[in-house]
């Protein structure tokens, strides 16, 4: 029953410990006290999809999760997951497709649009579009990010 | 925003809820997965002292069919309820609805125990326990104890959950193989909270419709089970006239209440396409 708790999170494949107020949300953690702030923050209230992350494999709002929820988690964030590779094929479509503008979205998309092409090979548009309902642009009118990703998924 | 300070303490079991319950009273507030509590400290809707994180209770977590009853653990997320083979094959409306609750990241997380406590109006799980006449399990520090849904969401943002109880388990009867489901909603968005839905289940035996249940979100406080419109449809085959006569009993059962985008009247109209729609989705 603490306002801050020693907190061990595997981030990026890294452990990390630190003691963290347990006020503060996973995405100000990860940018403000590891600097990872490839992963933006938008809404703060689990709307807008920018701040996406991945908790044990799984996509998440990192704005809707205290650090200290995370506690013994595993945390990929865009940085990892751009060095790894995973994503270099979607990277690689938007890029070509002109799937942004601003780039404000683009982690919180590539992660989310990278679940849907792991976990469901064969997605329609309509399907894309439900996966990426979450995630907000204001700058391309999504048609371009809904092509980049049916190009990946189409490989 | 960001969230108010707070503490926060990950219980390590349902005893220790209790007892940190009957410390801090209305001081307290159960952590499942968060996903409408963390937006609503973020927002300063809420600012409890202390948050017990519940989501690493395993027990309480897992879906498990066994003798005509479908188990399901109040932390067991809705993306897993989404997926379960078990959930698809015995209870049918509840992987139909899945799909609607807001986005896979959220789903990733959020708990069907925990949409049923906080009791949104809006919210699919409230409304399917209701159209599937489900039984919720609460436990406090003297035992638990069997609500009916129908018997547990008093108003909005309100249950029949007492002071230091807690939701732990939701039980399903299994229906039979004759029974047929369809879940439709109205939302802006994909994801978005729903202006209207509805929840609803039928045996079809011989083209006919009974045992009819309709249960709408989105259009009052709690679900709103439609009675009236459900004895209209009783025994009744689905086709035009007998839907169309069913939708005109639905202003009996239903006063929605204006919100910021619809008014009463549109309200109602939504309802009455849902329930053309549903009627023939159980029918077809």
């Amino acid at each position: 029953m603490e306002q801050a708790l020693d907190t061990t999170l595997i981030v990026n494949g890294t452990p990390v410990t630190r003691r963290i107020p347990a006020r503060q949300h996973l995405i100000d953690f990860l940018r403000e006290e590891l600097g990872l702030t490839g992963s933006h923050v938008g809404c703060e209230h689990g709307v807008c999809g920018t701040c996406t992350v991945r908790v044990d494999g799984k996509i998440v709002r990192g704005c809707l999760m205290l650090a200290v929820q995370a506690d013994g988690r595993r945390v990929d964030t865009i940085e990892g997951l751009s060095d790894s590779g995973e994503l270099a094929a979607l990277q690689e479509a938007f890029h070509r497709r002109n799937a942004l503008q601003c780039g404000y979205c683009t982690p919180g998309m590539l992660i989310a649009a990278q679940d849907l092409v792991a976990n469901e090979p064969g997605a329609s548009r309509e399907r894309i579009r439900e996966h990426l309902s979450g995630n907000y642009c204001r700058c391309t009118g999504y048609q371009a990010i809904v092509d980049a990703i049916e190009d990946v998924l189409k490989k | 925003m960001k969230a108010p300070p707070l503490a926060y303490v990950r219980a390590r079991s349902l005893a220790e809820v209790f007892d940190l319950l009957a410390t801090h009273g209305d001081g307290a507030k159960l952590l499942a997965g968060g996903q409408s509590l963390l937006a609503a400290l973020n927002m300063r809707l809420s600012a409890p002292e202390l948050l017990i994180d519940i989501s690493r209770l395993t027990e309480l977590s897992g879906i498990q069919a066994r003798d005509g009853v479908v188990r399901i653990g109040a932390l067991t997320t809705h993306a897993e309820i989404e997926r379960s083979p078990e959930i698809r094959k015995h209870l049918p409306l509840l992987a139909q609805a899945a799909p609607h609750i807001a986005h896979p990241a959220i789903r990733n997380v959020g708990t069907i125990g925990g949409s049923i406590a906080l009791a949104d109006p809006a919210a699919e799980w409230p409304a399917c326990c209701v159209a599937l006449d489900a039984q919720f399990v609460v436990a406090g520090k003297t035992g638990a104890r069997p609500v009916a849904a129908r018997d547990f969401f008093k108003g909005l943002y309100s249950t029949a959950l007492r002071p230091g109880e807690v939701l732990t388990h939701i039980e399903f009867r299994i229906p039979g193989a004759d029974y047929r489901s369809a879940f439709v909603e109205l939302a802006q968005r994909r994801g978005d909270y729903a202006i209207a839905g509805l929840a609803a289940v039928a045996k079809r035996a011989g083209g006919t419709l009974t045992d009819l249940r309709l249960a709408f979100l989105g259009m009052g406080q709690t679900p709103v089970l439609a009675r009236s419109t459900m004895a209209a449809m009783e025994g009744k085959r689905a086709a035009a006239d007998t839907i169309a006569a069913a939708a005109k009993a639905l202003a009996k059962d239903l006063d929605p209440a204006a919100d910021l985008y619809s008014s009463a009247a549109t309200k109602l109209q939504l309802a009455r396409v849902l329930t053309g729609r549903a009627l023939a989705a159980l029918g077809a």
